[in-house]
């Protein structure tokens, strides 16, 4: 019989790959807004995400509430674990989603929401990166439930996790810019993805040694023979990776970089498994301890292999919609 | 350590209810917002006058920024079942979490998918395909409402499951029992037809604050007559769907209804229905009541002789608090009656063909434009605090579900939820109600700041531009 446990850790992990396919590039525009131009340049930025976020944040929902819903012993110990964290990317998230419609609304005020929606943007993307960092290192658990004081999360490595986060939405932005825009927008997109290309490079090196500190256990799983012949073909890749995301940006490519950018991305996840598999929360519970009856797993299944294809189907087409280049036509 | 427990309890208890009854704010309104902006759009398609089309672009800005505030409002609530009550995630997330994943993936994606090409979209899809994702997003608001308020419903009246040694809730062999369960049906219907009726005093507002000024402004006109036909018709529906919601609490969750009727005592033979009073929980009674003898009786068994169970058959420490459930009920009550007077007299107006020009009409149609919404708050925290003091009723106690925080934490994220709720969602209804000041024009600017136009593809002519016939 198949497992459903690991096919739902797969679908939990897909719709955690989702949202940072979809919603990186968009918080990356928002950590990059106080860099561009006021006005037409903003504005050019802001409505190249603006029929997507609500899709795209929606993966966010997904991935929480497919994780009560199959994982609900994991979901009950993480959140109260991340208490701090959680409650500021959700109130950055506030502010970053209205800042869509209210800078619209009240040109007078526009500064003021530009700046919501920056501060929103980094606010939840540092708390993010902050909160992966805290899982890695591992979480008080006592029984069924957190044991664990209410700053625990907070680290040199959770607080560099975060900084790595906001380097890498970074990247996504100024590369779906470079896609989605034209002229000297995209010129500066351009060359913040070269920086910020490096950056990353640099961050993933030192949060991956940074790991390998962490616990015995993950640097078992890296380094002990013959496994490392696998493993090593991650760090590899990124290096591979990484070039031909350079290559791409310096033969001018619109489209290219932005996914080799995600490339580097679904490297740092496939490493992230390689870490923690099959647990949930890192050493602690394993995804068959924190999994749902089979019962409520089977319902699920049925709802998500049937929906997931028809979701993924929309939001191809709505993106299909706004595709090419957002002019800057039209304002009145 | 049990004091500061009970604080970080009812920091938590403050912190969602204040969350969540801002979050329903803006459903209620979108759900129905949703709905008739379809049937604007449905009407232009139908008939090609400019009228509905002018309305549609009118109610899309407003659309627009009620939505934004919906969804991050929501995006909070997911995440609070955790946070701060992860005791309650973890035994009831069997049951709960795959409704809720249901709507994430039947509800939130459609609306979200199609929303895009709803707002910015009319230029590059076209007519038809447009008023597809305008209906998308009005059937994904309508689903939304159906899972959650099973979960809901679930909390409420238990069935279906089974309890494992760990504690968990287990589904049991039906998953229909579980959906269906014995308060969804009537908990659905009350609250559609709330959101319809919050929606259609908000539009009437607006029709009616245009009339005062403007007798002659089509779009106005136009607004205030839907709303009006709604409220005359929904509204004695609503009242009819809260009786029978009332009877089927009754029968499940008879505690409720016994504080929402203030009958801290038994009454054997007839018990009277208490209209207006102080209840008294220390004294078991009810001050200063004006009461009708033998109606409660005849309301709830249809029977003025019918004896009815008090509270006194309750043990203590399963009572709910009285006072509030009691005054919120009357309040939601007392609203409902004052919609259904509103609907009469447009009616009545109609027939004298003084729809529009009965100024007394229009400013009583203006004061009652924020009344759904406190009516659904109403309803609900009638709903919750009754519930109390379990969130799964007589299974689960609300002091057992509380994630293991400290107190000072809660208190930190309460005061900054409040603080950036009021400030953001504050400034969000003045921009609402700077676009409802402005009068409906025969040539409504689309969501005039924010063109979405592609380079390479020529934007057709404005289709929406549909000319008065
Ligand atoms: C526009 C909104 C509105 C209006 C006019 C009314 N209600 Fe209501 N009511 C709601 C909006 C609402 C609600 C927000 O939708 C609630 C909260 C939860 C629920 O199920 O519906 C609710 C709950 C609710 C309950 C609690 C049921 C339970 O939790 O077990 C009862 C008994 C009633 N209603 C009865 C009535 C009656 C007799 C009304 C007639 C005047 C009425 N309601 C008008
Ligand atoms: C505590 C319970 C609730 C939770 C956890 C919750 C969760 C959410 C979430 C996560 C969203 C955002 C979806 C997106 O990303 O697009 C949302 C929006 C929405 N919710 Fe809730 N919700 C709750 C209560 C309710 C209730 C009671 C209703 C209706 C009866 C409702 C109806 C809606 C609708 C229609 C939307 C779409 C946005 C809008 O119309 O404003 N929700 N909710
Ligand atoms: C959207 C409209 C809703 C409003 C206005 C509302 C209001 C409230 C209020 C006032 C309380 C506090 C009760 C008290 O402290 O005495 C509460 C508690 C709670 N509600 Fe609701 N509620 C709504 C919807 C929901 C839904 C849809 C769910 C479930 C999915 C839900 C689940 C809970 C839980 C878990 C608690 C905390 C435990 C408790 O104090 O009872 N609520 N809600």
């Amino acid at each position: 019989m198949i497992d459903l446990t690991v096919i739902w850790a797969c679908i939990i992990g897909f719709a955690i790959v989702a949202y940072v396919v979809m919603d990186g590039f968009d918080l990356g525009i928002g950590i990059l807004f106080p860099f561009f131009k006021v006005g037409k340049d903003r504005d050019t930025a802001m409505n190249s995400i603006a029929p997507v976020w609500d899709g795209n944040e929606t993966w966010l929902v997904m991935g929480v509430g497919g994780l009560l819903a199959a994982f609900p012993l994991a979901y009950s110990i993480i959140l109260p674990a991340l208490y701090a964290p959680m409650i500021a990317m959700l109130l950055g998230l506030v502010f970053r989603g209205v800042a869509f419609e209210f800078r619209w609304r009240d040109p007078a005020h526009r500064a003021f929401w530009d700046r919501a929606f920056t501060t929103g943007s980094v606010v939840a993307t540092f708390a993010q990166g902050v909160a992966l960092g805290a899982l890695l290192q591992g979480i008080t658990v006592e029984g069924r439930a957190y044991a664990g004081g209410w700053w625990e999360w907070l680290s040199p490595f959770s607080v560099l996790t975060g900084f790595g986060l906001m380097v890498g939405y970074a990247l996504l932005g100024a590369c779906w810019l470079n896609w989605k825009t034209e002229d000297a927008l995209q010129r500066q997109a351009v060359t913040y993805a070269g920086r910020l290309g490096l950056a990353l490079l640099l961050m993933i090196g030192v949060i991956s040694l940074a790991t390998l500190t962490l616990e015995p256990r993950y640097l078992d799983r890296w380094l002990s023979f013959p496994g490392v012949l696998a493993t090593a073909q991650v760090p590899l890749a990124t290096l591979i990776v990484t070039f031909l995301f350079y290559r791409a940006l310096r033969r001018g490519k619109d489209a290219q970089p932005f996914f080799w950018a995600l490339a580097l991305f679904g490297l740092c996840l496939v490493g992230l498994g390689v870490s923690i598999w099959p647990d949930v929360i890192p050493s602690r519970v394993s995804i068959w301890e924190a999994a749902a009856p089979h019962r409520s797993q089977v319902f699920m299944l049925v709802g998500a292999s049937i929906m997931i294809p028809i979701i993924l189907a929309y939001t191809a087409w709505s993106y299909w919609v706004f595709r090419g280049k957002v002019g800057h036509d039209g304002y009145h | 350590m049990v004091i500061e427990q009970e604080w970080a309890i009812l920091l938590a208890r403050i912190q969602f209810a204040f969350t969540v009854s801002f979050h329903f704010l803006f459903p209620a309104f979108s759900i129905g917002l949703a709905s008739y902006l379809a049937v604007l759009e449905g009407l232009w398609l139908k008939t090609g006058k400019g009228v509905y089309a002018n309305l549609y672009r009118y109610w899309l800005k407003i659309f627009a920024v009620v939505f934004a505030m919906g969804v991050v409002s929501g995006i909070v609530m997911s995440y609070q079942f955790g946070t701060n009550w992860s005791v309650f995630s973890d035994k009831a997330g069997p049951i709960i979490g795959p409704l809720m994943a249901y709507e994430v993936l039947t509800a939130f994606f459609l609306e979200a998918g199609f929303l895009g090409v709803m707002l910015f979209g009319i230029n590059k899809v076209g007519r038809k395909l447009h008023f597809v994702a305008t209906l998308a997003v009005a059937i994904g608001t309508f689903i939304s409402a159906f899972w959650i308020l099973s979960v809901n419903s679930w909390m409420q009246t238990p069935v279906g499951y089974e309890i494992a040694a760990n504690g968990q809730f287990l589904p049991g062999d039906s998953w229909w029992t579980i959906v269906f369960n014995p308060s969804f049906p009537y908990r659905l219907v009350h609250t559609l037809l709330a959101a319809y009726l919050t929606t259609a005093f908000i539009v009437g507002a607006v029709g009616a604050w245009h009339l005062l000024k403007d007798r002659a402004n089509e779009g106005a006109r136009k607004m205030f007559s839907m709303a009006m036909w709604m409220a005359a018709i929904v509204a004695p529906l609503q009242i009819v769907a809260g009786d029978f919601h009332g009877l089927n609490t009754l029968e499940h969750q008879p505690a409720k209804v016994m504080a929402m009727e203030g009958h801290y005592q038994s009454h054997p033979d007839g018990a009277p229905l208490i209209l207006f009073g102080i209840p008294n929980s220390a004294k078991e009674r009810v001050d200063y009541a004006v009461q009708i003898p033998k109606a409660s009786s005849l309301i709830l068994k249809h029977d003025l002789n019918a004896p009815l169970a008090g509270l006194d058959t309750i043990a203590e420490e399963d009572r709910p608090p009285v006072g509030i459930v009691f005054w919120a009920f009357r309040i939601m009550v007392g609203i409902g009656f004052a919609m259904l007077g509103i609907g009469v007299w447009s009616l009545f107006a109609r027939w004298r063909g003084r729809l529009y020009d009965w100024p007394l009409l229009h400013r009583f149609a203006l004061l009652m434009g924020p009344s759904g919404l406190v009516a659904v708050l109403a309803g609900w925290v009638v709903t919750e605090v009754g519930r109390q003091p379990f969130t799964v009723y007589g299974l689960l106690r609300t002091a057992d579900s509380a994630s293991p925080l400290d107190a000072p934490a809660v208190a930190a994220s309460l005061v900054a939820f409040v603080v950036v709720y009021f400030a953001v969602f504050g400034t969000g209804i003045w921009y609402l109600l700077r676009l409802m000041k402005k009068p409906p024009q025969a040539h409504e600017p689309a969501l005039e700041d924010a063109p979405i136009r592609s380079a390479g593809i020529t934007p057709a002519p404005a289709v929406l531009e549909g000319e008065p016939a």
